[in-house]
């Protein structure tokens, strides 16, 4: 209804102004020509000045209006020792191109309105000139050559790789649809060996185990930088191109599925330090969340925050990891924290004794289901990491039995379906609840299936069994189900 | 301007020194060409008609392109507004949440956003703007009957008119149309598992896109020939319009490009269904890992802009081609430096190629490289700035009609020097790393290619609207539309500057994720309100353009804007073969305005007694 109304207004509004332009048109025919052209040209020309006034004096308010959250101006300096380099190239170039900016557009507008039509005028015949032409050639040679070679100067030292990588900080980043996967090599400083045909449910980077350099390697949730110390970021890709940006740093790199990019950068400033120089400015006094006026103010909650910035899918927007900057004590106290990720997530589990309960209940519920013929069970013991694929150590018995019952029978097509509560983006839901369905269906798979066919499907938040207003309901709507497509293939 | 009154009369001149081509002994009552509804308006092989079917099909895409950024501006302004009033149109492509409200799904947004971009660059700014004055023009300003295959020319319509067929037929896909970008980079735009826009969608992408570069091909071979075979007796290359030179390079770029886009092309359908490797390795998708190795992502890019930064000038050459005619024309003054222009438009054309991989500086591609292409990008700074300074030395000393085709024309200088001086930032590698892919690029080439080619177009519409239909168009709407344009274009772009410089990526469909980037909801709000209203300025222009096809201010008289080239010494309504009788003759260059006090002196009148010569 709505769009059919804004056709019909439209319509009448062009009906409107096709008549009323016609008049105008029919009512200057009466007129002398020549005296209506130059009227029109004195008008125009007017608006010319007039525009190239307030275009100009706009541009110039709106450049220092935006002035403080402008990275490279105002409070935000570069984070990182380079970027200075990089800011100052940049205020080089606004410099000049600003110049000539103005100078043209004056040019521009002012002619437009001086040399417009009117009675008496007449055009001057000036069609070359070469000396003009040799000066407005060779000067914006010279001025391009300058720029040219200072950036350059920058790039070339910003770029290069460092063969010595011991006295680095190490790190790799690995985009996915949709996140980052960070990993810090341990204390041997080297990272294992990766294929990405060894990813899958409890293997998210497809690492060597058998690597031993793999042992120690930390996977961890944010970035964790020390101040001062070179870091050298190796980024790849697991499946689409990603770009690797932290835009208060100056650093930027596509992350490329089967070729690993480096990126070297210096941290100068901590989070905190980064704060600091915010506080006091007003733009960033103001609170952080407009909803709670005495919480904490925009400065305090400053973060540092690495994005994509290469299209990757429809969650491209959302891949956000946040960069924390501290002293370099800080940062060793910080890694020791880390736990590495083999020991955590891949020995532990091998060594725990299989929890018996529970197997009996999917096994006669899946009985109960085949000799039906029809129907979906709920795997009640398949629990994942909150907002990740990782299955919990504590699903593997149901899904080894689960196995065992489906090697039992011939034939089967089922569907593995993950579902997620309403909570968070949805898109992120459907690509979470289809990556469990994966784990899930990798696991059962790895343990033997026989003949089996399983489809592993996500369905996001969109069949809810239950509320998602209460934490049980939504306890309830997260949960993985098998369900028979047809019993023969 | 009374001294006008001594120069022979365009119709004697045609009669007495035209050339005879001996047209008429092959035409005789009947045009058998034109002799019915079909052959005259559809599969019609005249060059007018062709150029006029271009523009219509031109601005048929341009409506659709502009809605769609409005739809995707309206998520972006107003992410908290409910879009269900919007639904019947779109339907499934709004998800209305429990809450009844409605939003735009991501997968679509962005479709939208990479429909927009392929059709206003290829569609709109290519098919619209070259082929349309390309095929005006060129036969009219070189004195030639049509073009030299009138049939393959007919053809590079068909075949743009079947491309976008294909085009809006995946707007209708259930999985969306194509959703991975303008540049369409794999693997996203190979692997359907990682976005639904890379299935059937993409298919009907490439296929569409191919048989829009067998148009441009055909058309380009065309121009190329006709301008090299067909010009009149005395219509040396120096003595050929701005118009007719940017055509012509051009084509020339459009030729040696567009076949290396289908190459890489080829490849991507070869790695989406032939289950090859050229662009893909290493993948891990959907819980599986893809037998493909050895491939890289980074070979389709540089076979893609190596065709996509010609394509830049392809778009941008006939609009400066236009804006120096009109510029010219209007100040009743030469353009300033004629041969530094041409010269300038060929060294563009040739460092248009040697440019490409400043796309592609944070590609992973070897840092080393990036040296040369910031040197030859930085370089091609030198060619646009002489073309600026000799726009701004046209005015200089004019006598300036400010009518609508005019203003456009002052405006397209405007937006190329606001736009061009932004791509110094980007060319540099070294600001790249921070600008690259964040709304800072998004304004400088909206303003560079996309809103100046859009002058240009608007300029050389207004301008010949009266040798395509024998009539005006409307100038107080024209007026309203060119001032509301230029105010609401810049008001549109230029704070994306801002945004960009803050770090603010493109492609996001929400900024709320991030705190860096959220900080700006009202300057987008701001940004998608003017867009709203300068797209409905547009539709102005489109009824001001059909309105007056049939109802506008009739020409009188052969020459109304009292112009220099050939076009304007054919009846006001050209017919078959434009010249009823002979073909005129050159005798002179085209810019001969105002000099020794004639108002302007037409191309076909021979040297005047006591004329001072000046070696063009």
């Amino acid at each position: 209804m709505t769009l059919v109304l804004l056709l019909v207004f439209t319509f009448l509004v062009l009906l409107v102004l096709l008549r009323a332009s016609k008049l105008i048109e029919v009512a200057q025919s009466l007129k002398n020509p020549m005296d209506v052209r130059y009227r029109t040209s004195n008008i125009q020309g007017i608006m010319m000045v007039v525009f190239g006034v307030l275009f100009l004096v706009g541009v110039f308010y709106y450049n220092f209006h935006y002035k403080n959250y402008m990275l490279g101006f105002g409070p935000h300096e570069s984070a990182s020792v380079h970027g200075v380099d990089l800011d100052h190239i940049l205020w080089i170039t606004i410099l000049v191109t600003g110049f000539v900016f103005v100078l043209t557009h004056i040019a521009l507008f002012w002619f437009a309105y001086k040399y417009r039509e009117r009675a008496g005028h007449k055009a001057k015949f000036i069609s070359h000139d070469n000396k003009l032409e040799l000066i407005w050639t060779i000067t914006p040679a010279v001025v391009m050559t300058l720029l040219v070679f200072s950036g350059l100067d920058v790039w070339n030292k910003i770029m290069p790789d460092i063969e010595d990588k011991s006295e680095l900080v190490q790190l790799e980043v690995t985009g996915f649809q949709f996140g980052w996967i960070l990993r810090y090599p341990g204390p041997d400083k080297e990272f294992g060996a990766r294929n990405f045909r060894l990813i899958d449910g409890t293997n998210p980077l497809g690492q060597d185990w058998s690597d031993p350099k793999n042992h120690d390697d930390m996977h961890v949730s944010k970035i964790v930088l020390p101040k001062g110390k070179q870091v050298r970021v190796k980024i790849t890709a697991r499946d689409v191109l990603h770009s690797f940006f932290l835009p208060h740093f100056r650093v930027k790199m596509d992350a490329v599925p089967g070729m690993p990019t480096y990126v070297i950068f210096t941290p100068q400033y901590t989070t905190e330090e980064y704060r600091q120089k915010l506080k006091g400015v007003p733009e960033y006094m103001v609170p952080s969340d407009p909803e709670d006026p005495d919480g904490p103010k925009k400065w305090e909650t400053f973060k540092y925050e690495l994005a994509c910035a290469e299209l990757c899918g429809k969650g491209h927007f959302s891949m956000r990891r946040e960069v924390v900057v501290v002293e370099p004590e800080e940062y060793e106290k910080w890694l020791k924290e880390q736990n590495s990720y083999y020991l955590q997530n891949i020995k532990k589990k091998e060594a725990t004794p299989k929890h018996e309960a529970s197997s009996d209940d999917v096994s006669a519920n899946m009985e109960k289901m085949l000799s039906e013929g029809a129907g979906a069970i709920k795997l009640e013991h398949v629990h994942f990491k909150t907002g990740s694929a990782q299955l919990t150590e504590d699903s593997w018995p149901e899904l080894t039995t689960l196995a065992h019952t489906l090697k039992a029978h011939e034939g089967l097509k089922l569907e593995v379906s993950g579902h997620t509560d309403a909570q968070g983006n949805d898109a992120a839901n459907m690509s979470l609840s289809q990556k469990r369905a994966d784990a899930v269906v990798i696991f059962l798979k790895k343990s033997g299936i026989g003949n089996t066919i399983l489809v592993p499907k996500g369905y996001g938040e969109t069949v809810p069994v239950a509320s998602n207003d209460t934490p049980e309901g939504r306890a309830q709507n997260r949960r993985t189900e098998v369900k028979i497509l047809s019993e023969s293939h | 301007m009374e001294k006008n009154s001594l120069l022979i009369d365009d119709e004697k001149l045609l009669k007495e020194n035209g050339f005879n081509d001996h047209f008429h002994e092959h035409h005789h009552d009947e045009d058998p060409y034109q002799s019915n509804f079909f052959s005259k308006y559809v599969f019609s092989m005249d060059h007018k008609m062709i150029a006029k079917q271009f523009l219509i099909t031109g601005m048929f895409w341009a409506v659709i392109g502009a809605a769609m950024s409005v739809i995707f501006r309206m998520q972006l302004g107003f992410p908290e507004e409910s879009m269900t009033w919007i639904k019947p149109l779109l339907g499934k492509w709004i998800v209305v949440d429990s809450a009844g409200v409605g939003h735009l799904a991501t997968e679509f947004y962005y479709a939208l956003v990479t429909m927009h971009g392929t059709i206003i660059v290829f569609f709109v700014l290519t098919a619209g703007l070259s082929g349309t004055f390309s095929n005006l023009l060129i036969p009219l300003q070189i004195g030639a009957r049509d073009m030299a295959s009138p049939l393959l020319n007919m053809l590079s319509y068909w075949f743009f008119f079947l491309a976008g067929v294909i085009m809006f037929l995946s707007l209708f896909a259930s999985t969306g149309p194509a959703s991975g970008g303008w540049v369409a980079y794999p693997p996203l735009s190979v692997l359907p598992q990682a976005s639904s826009g890379s299935g059937v969608g993409m298919t009907l992408w490439l296929v569409s896109l191919t048989f829009f570069v067998v148009s441009v091909l055909l058309g380009g071979i065309n121009y190329i020939t006709t301008v090299l075979n067909l010009r009149t007796k005395g219509m040396s290359m120096w003595r050929m319009p701005l118009t007719v030179w940017s055509f012509f390079i051009t084509a020339i770029i459009g030729l040696l490009s567009f076949p290396v886009l289908v190459s890489g092309f080829l490849l991507l359908m070869a790695d989406r269904s032939l289950g090859t490797s050229f662009y893909l390795s290493e993948i891990f998708i959907n819980g599986q890992a893809l037998d493909n190795v050895g491939g890289s992502p980074i070979l389709y890019q540089h076979l893609f802009w190596f065709l996509g930064h010609p394509e830049v000038y392809i778009i941008i050459l006939p609009a400066m081609g236009i804006s120096s005619e009109v510029l010219s024309t209007h100040s009743r003054k030469p353009i300033f430096g004629y041969k530094a222009m041409v010269i300038s438009i060929a060294s563009i054309a040739f460092l248009s190629f040697l440019v490409w991989a400043h796309h592609m500086f944070m590609s992973g591609m070897n840092p080393f490289i990036s040296n040369f292409f910031v040197i030859f990008t930085l370089i091609i700074a030198v060619p646009s700035a002489v073309k600026v300074f000799n726009w701004i030395s046209t005015l200089y000393g004019g006598s300036i009609r400010l009518n609508t085709a005019m203003l456009y024309a002052i405006g397209f200088v405007s937006m190329f020097i606001s736009g061009g001086l932004t791509g110094i930032y980007l060319g540099n590698s070294a600001i790249d790393i921070q600008m690259h892919d964040t709304y800072f690029v998004v304004a400088h080439f909206h303003i560079v290619m996309g809103v100046a080619a859009f002058f240009g177009m608007f300029a050389g519409i207004y301008h010949w609207f009266p040798k395509m239909y024998g009539r005006f168009m409307n100038e107080t709407l024209g007026k309203l539309h060119f001032w509301g344009t230029m105010i609401g274009a810049y008001l549109i772009f230029w704070p994306m500057h801002y945004l960009g410089l803050a770090g603010v990526p493109r492609r996001y469909y929400s900024f709320d994720v991030f705190d860096t980037f959220s900080q700006f909801q009202s300057l987008n709000a701001f940004i998608t309100v003017v867009a709203i209203c300068t797209f409905f300025l547009q539709i102005v222009f489109i009824a001001n353009f059909f309105h007056s096809i049939f109802f506008g201010k009739k020409v009188t008289s052969k020459n109304p804007w009292k112009s220099n080239t050939l076009e304007w010494t054919t009846p006001i309504m050209p017919g078959h073969g434009n010249w009823p009788g002979n073909i005129p003759t050159v005798h002179r260059w085209p810019y001969d305005y105002s000099k020794d006090g004639f108002d302007y002196i037409p191309q076909i009148q021979p040297p005047l007694e006591g004329e001072t010569t000046e070696s063009h």
